[in-house]
């Protein structure tokens, strides 16, 4: 069964943030990496690059299908996690600790539209 | 509304993900794409391939039917003996890639894809006229099953007790057998879709049930979905009717024009494909290999180094038997020589690749 984490702000479209400060990490949830099966590639933006909170991001590959990253809150790429480059099954073995970027928040506010573990675990059973 | 194979009930049970393709509702996995592959690889596993349909054409002008509408040659063929080919349209383009058993005098089994059966069953019997031959379409009557890999020869022999060892490479036999309807006659034939050794078995769907249960239960033979049945056949570079062949892709811009026997006297799309032998083709079916690993995926464009879109990609993979990313592509005919540089956009981004063989994993069938 898929774990959840608490303390994450989540996104419809599967998606974690972190806060930490002013800095959010984010990732696709444990749900998110059941449901692709084995990640076998994962296209991440460039440092610097900036995205937009709805908007993609990038892509997480499985065997059979390319799925969009959505990105859940905007701001400035700071860092991308490296290690998936050469290891993208790192999220089926911890998806939550496995990170994809790491951004400069440019609007906080954005986070209260995103979902608390409870309202996110709601948002899963529906599927 | 998609029609449910016999052993449809048998899949949801296995906990497999089902999917509709091609009118039916299969199973895409059962628990993952990457360990069925190498099941089949390395020992042996079982795919349900009910949804395939089949044609009995028989009669005094059997023969001389199959001639025309089939791009190979069965003229005085032996019994047991099978051929892929094609059916064209006039214009060279297919309308679908098959494979044709012959069961004996003027006796031909007919293998179509289950996306096209209404519209490949109706374009075969508006070719009927002139013909003296019984034409009965009897997907709704066989299920089939493939058991593919290595230990396949084994497993059939021992598991299922059908005596397999002798049948050659693409060839076929009639077995009867005490199972099934209280009896019956089944086919099976040394073929599949895998690059592996491996025979494809069919029966009703009484049969098609119990061999199904018989394999499952023996745990010798591991259930695999449609998923590595595409990832297989793409390897070895098997093509896939809606990807390497359509109404617009003919035999020879895929590159199977050895299944086209211009040397015949007729068939349909005959003239087509003599005029696109001689003149050339617009477009050929290629392989790409990417340096990088992100992947290509049907419909993404193919472009030169100077960014000119010049085709598109039919299917790609980051191949499992191989740790490269990938494709096949149907691109213009000046860069389809070996060697040439391309670059395939992903996404936002594009990336380098060079044309190669369309086979990325060497076959494995036992031919003697």
């Amino acid at each position: 069964m898929a774990k959840f984490e608490e303390g994450l702000r989540y996104s419809e479209s599967h998606e974690y943030v972190r806060v930490e400060g002013e800095y959010g990490y984010i990732g696709i949830s444990d749900y998110a990496q059941h449901a692709l099966g084995n990640v076998v590639y994962v296209d991440m933006p460039e440092v610097d690059d900036e995205v937009t909170a709805g908007e993609e991001f990038g892509a997480v590959e499985s065997v059979k299908a390319a799925s969009d990253l959505i990105a859940p809150v905007s701001g400035t790429v700071v860092e991308v996690n490296e290690a998936l480059e050469d290891e993208p099954e790192l999220l089926n073995q911890d998806a939550f600790t496995n990170w994809i970027i790491k951004v400069q928040l440019s609007d906080p506010a954005e986070l209260d539209a995103l979902m608390d573990v409870e309202a996110y675990k709601a948002h899963c059973e529906e599927n | 509304m998609e029609k449910k194979t016999c052993l449809y009930d048998r899949h949801v049970a296995l906990g497999a993900l089902m999917s509709p393709f091609g009118g039916f509702i299969m199973p895409i996995q059962y628990t993952n794409i990457t360990e069925e592959h190498h099941s089949v690889r390395q020992h042996c596993g079982v795919f349900d391939v009910s949804h395939m349909g089949e044609v009995r054409v028989t009669g005094p002008d059997a023969e001389r039917y199959v001639n025309h509408i089939f791009t190979n040659d069965v003229t005085a063929a032996p019994t047991g003996q099978i051929y892929y080919g094609m059916m064209l349209y006039a214009d060279g383009g297919t309308v679908d890639d098959l494979l044709v058993y012959k069961m004996g005098e003027n006796d031909f089994f007919l293998v179509i894809n289950a996306a096209n059966i209404s519209k490949d069953v109706a374009w075969m019997q508006q070719q009927i006229q002139g013909f003296d031959i019984r034409f009965e379409h009897q997907s709704d009557y066989y299920g089939q099953l493939a058991v593919q890999g290595p230990e396949a020869e084994a497993v059939v022999e021992e598991v299922l007790g059908l005596p397999c060892k002798e049948l050659k490479f693409y060839t076929a036999k009639t077995l009867d057998v005490a199972e099934g309807n209280e009896g019956e006659t089944i086919i099976i034939s040394r073929t599949g879709y895998t690059g592996e050794d491996g025979f494809e078995i069919y029966g009703s769907h009484a049969f098609t049930q119990q061999a199904w249960d018989k394999l499952i239960e023996s745990g010798r033979c591991k259930p695999c979905g449609l998923g590595c049945r595409d990832t297989l056949r793409f390897e070895v570079g098997l093509p896939l009717y809606g990807d390497e062949l359509g109404p617009e892709i003919s035999p020879v811009m895929a590159g199977l024009s050895m299944f086209c026997k211009l040397d015949k006297p007729e068939f349909i799309g005959k003239e087509a494909l003599v005029e696109q032998k001689a003149e050339g083709v617009p477009q050929k079916l290629v392989g790409i290999e990417l340096a990088d690993k992100a992947i290509p995926r049907h419909g993404y464009s193919v472009l030169s180094p100077e960014g000119e879109v010049i085709g598109e990609v039919t299917t790609g993979y980051h191949c499992l038997s191989v740790d490269k990313s990938v494709c096949m592509a149907l691109i213009k005919t000046e860069y389809a020589k070996l060697g040439t540089e391309v670059q395939v956009q992903i996404r936002k981004k594009t990336f380098p690749g060079v044309v190669v063989k369309k086979k990325f994993y060497d076959k494995h069938y036992k031919k003697n």
